[in-house]
């Protein structure tokens, strides 16, 4: 299955544009390529006529030029039809916004359109979704412009059954600055389905993670995919909802009933390396740190602090993540001490986690970076860094990143996010290492690392 | 033997709706497992001859295709170490709903495991492995993996269970015979891949395990909806 012509169209049909209400989600999804994106776009209505200036085609037919993607915001029962006309029409794939289908009891109506298009070897996404956003080419989302948060472009794909929720973690990955490559809404995915778009994006260069939100998997299709994430040289990341099911049905044997739905999912994801978010703010930290890091780390964690305080709540939230905070040995210790500043070597306490006092400077922090960085009993350093202390100022960010760049040790920050502190938050992610604004969060950033290995 | 399994699944099938103790345990021999020694006595002189013959004390079980959960209604009987006890039991027993008879075996120690399979929707079959007897469900310490099991996976799954230090040996009690587990695992793992499209899923609890040998003590096959109704 050809996927490229949905994702990256040059010309694109939206059929079903109102010619009398501007807010139907045809016309929005028309508007806004039309006016702001790259790709071609016609719009279709069996009515014919004109709009925004334009000639309405009354069927793909008409266009005369090869249509990449159709979008299709038609009423669930012409579907079928417009699916058959483009097939013959041979357009590249569709993206099918109605909904009407599988989700409000008209499965014979889905399974029309499933088997005339697989007959074909014609892709089409959803029915019943978003679609497709593809920074900077296409953007089927039926969400007026001006109300729409876009990431930057990045290295991130999304890939979503539920539209809102797809909708809700591009804000945040807008407000945490992390860069998005591709967003799906797959919605009923009665033809593409989460395996496909995983084969997909794993061969697609300018991706480099793969984050999904499940409800459910068909069939044995959960095994395929574990599988298949399991070969994927990418992390995979996979929010799943149905941790608690609603009323659990009853059961006669003990496997079935300790073996339920959710722990079997957690279970598989592990196995295979699947990198499991238990819920939004873990998806949104892991996606951040594994844009940043592809390594696979056993989570031996080196914790930084100018605050004791800091340092034994990342201690605290690494205990309930199962990572380890291991002792440094003593050579290391004393290294350590004697590489810091004068007025700092005789306060600092020099364990695991270190403080380095509120005196500390940059200079110390990037004297601990670089031995931390040297020594095999730890794999990944967290910073917590306090931008209020006097001896720290806004270089820090380059000059830390600098180092783990160059050791190839995991480096994760944790800096306040305000506008103030900006300039040294962004020392660290110009050179791509992750900063999270809370210091939990920066310990779901190391976890991320160790849940991509299977176990 | 496969055919033969097959054979006694789809019998039970049609008799019960789903595979009782000793049916279960003929299949789980015929794959290789070990079970202990016991008989399904349909009558009191029959129960007491196997006794005899195996020597007290002894287990008893009910049997019937309406007790799925034996323990639950006092339906196992551990240490009857007398004929007139057993034929007391035997009496008690034979008034439960659905009396089919008793299963006689021979007590087996060893620290109590559940092994279990489970065809799930969306992943196809997989093996649990936790601590087991009557209060599996409530320390709900288990491990679930793919099937097919490699060794290494069977290594894991005893690894990644909070009770592995029981298994391995705690507090100066000795470690159950881990070769034996692994050779139990795989076995079964490989029994269920087999039988994935003819069931639902598989207890095998408890599995006595000592430094000697992993024996599975009681077992029952549920089989999927489509199946039973034929």
């Amino acid at each position: 299955m050809n996927l490229q012509s949905l994702f990256e169209p040059k010309t694109m049909a939206v059929i079903g544009v109102s010619l009398n209400n501007d807010r139907h989600p045809a016309n929005v999804i028309f508007n806004k390529n039309f006016l702001r994106y790259r790709v071609q776009v016609f719009p279709v209505n069996p009515r014919g006529g004109s709009f925004q200036g334009q000639t309405v085609f009354t069927s793909v037919f008409e266009i005369h030029r090869k249509i990449d993607l159709a979008v299709i915001a038609v009423r669930a029962e012409y579907v079928p039809k417009v699916i058959d006309d483009c097939i013959q029409a041979g357009v590249g794939g569709a993206a099918v916004i109605s909904g009407g289908f599988a989700e409000s009891g008209r499965s014979d109506l889905q399974d029309r359109i499933t088997t005339s298009a697989r007959d074909a070897g014609f892709p089409f996404i959803g029915p019943n979704c978003l679609g497709v956003y593809s920074p900077g080419l296409v953007d089927t989302f039926f969400i007026p412009i001006e109300r729409m948060v876009q990431p930057g472009s990045g290295n991130v794909a999304l890939v979503s059954q539920s539209g809102g929720i797809l909708v809700d973690q591009m804000i945040k990955f807008a407000t945490e600055g992390i860069g998005l490559s591709l967003a799906v809404s797959i919605g009923n995915k009665a033809m593409v389905n989460e395996l496909d778009l995983l084969n997909y994006l794993a061969d697609k260069a300018d991706n480099e993670v793969i984050a999904f939100y499940v409800e459910g998997f068909r069939k044995n299709e959960g095994r395929e995919f574990v599988k298949a994430a399991f070969n994927c040289p990418k992390p995979v990341v996979v929010l799943k909802a149905g941790r608690t099911p609603s009323g659990m049905k009853a059961v006669s044997s003990h496997t079935a009933s300790l073996a339920g739905d959710y722990k079997t999912t957690s279970a598989m994801f592990s196995q295979f390396g699947v990198v499991e978010a238990r819920n939004e703010s873990e998806l949104v930290s892991f996606c951040e740190s594994l844009s940043c890091y592809q390594e696979r780390i056993e989570g031996q964690i080196g914790i930084v602090s100018g605050s004791g305080g800091h340092g034994a709540l990342a201690v605290d939230f690494c205990m309930d993540y199962g990572l380890i905070v291991p002792p440094l040995t003593e050579q290391t210790q004393k290294e350590i001490r004697e590489s810091l500043s004068a007025s700092v070597q005789s306060i600092a306490a020099i364990g695991n986690p270190i403080d380095l006092t509120g005196s500390a400077v940059d200079d110390d922090f990037v004297a601990v970076a670089r031995l931390l960085g040297q020594i095999q009993e730890i794999d990944c350093i967290i910073m917590l860094l306090l931008p209020y202390l006097p001896g720290i100022t806004s270089d820090l960010g380059a000059r830390l990143s600098q180092i783990s760049r160059q050791q190839g040790k995991p480096l994760i920050a944790y800096v306040p996010h305000v506008d103030k502190y900006r300039m040294l938050i962004e020392g660290f992610e110009l050179n791509r290492v992750p900063v999270s604004p809370s210091i939990e969060g920066a310990v779901l950033m190391a976890e991320a690392l160790k849940r991509r290995k299977p176990c | 033997m496969l055919n033969e399994i097959r054979h006694i699944i789809s019998d039970a099938a049609v008799k019960y709706g789903w595979v009782m103790e000793p049916d279960a345990k003929a299949i789980l021999k015929l794959a290789g497992i070990n079970v202990p020694r016991s008989h399904w006595a349909k009558d009191i002189k029959e129960a007491c001859e196997f006794a005899a013959k195996i020597g007290y004390p002894i287990v008893a079980k009910i049997v019937s295709p309406q007790v799925v959960h034996k323990s639950d209604v006092r339906g196992v009987i551990v240490g009857i170490d007398n004929e007139s006890a057993l034929a007391e039991q035997f009496v008690r027993l034979s008034k439960m709903k659905g009396f089919a008879g008793i299963v006689i075996e021979e007590i087996i120690e060893g620290l109590e495991l559940i092994v279990g399979a489970k065809i799930d929707y969306q992943f196809g079959p997989v093996i649990l492995l936790g601590l087991g007897g009557t209060g599996v469900e409530i320390y709900h310490d288990v491990t679930i993996r793919m099937s097919p099991l490699s060794r290494r996976d069977a290594e894991l799954m005893v690894k990644k269970l909070k009770a592995s230090k029981l298994l391995e040996g705690y507090r100066g009690k000795p470690p159950v015979n881990m070769q034996e587990l692994f050779r139990l695992l795989l076995s079964f793992s490989d029994l269920v891949s087999e039988l994935a499209d003819e069931i639902e899923s598989i207890d095998l609890n408890p599995v006595f395990c000592s430094q000697e040998h992993c024996i599975v003590g009681d077992a029952r096959i549920l089989l999927p909806s489509r199946i039973r109704e034929n």
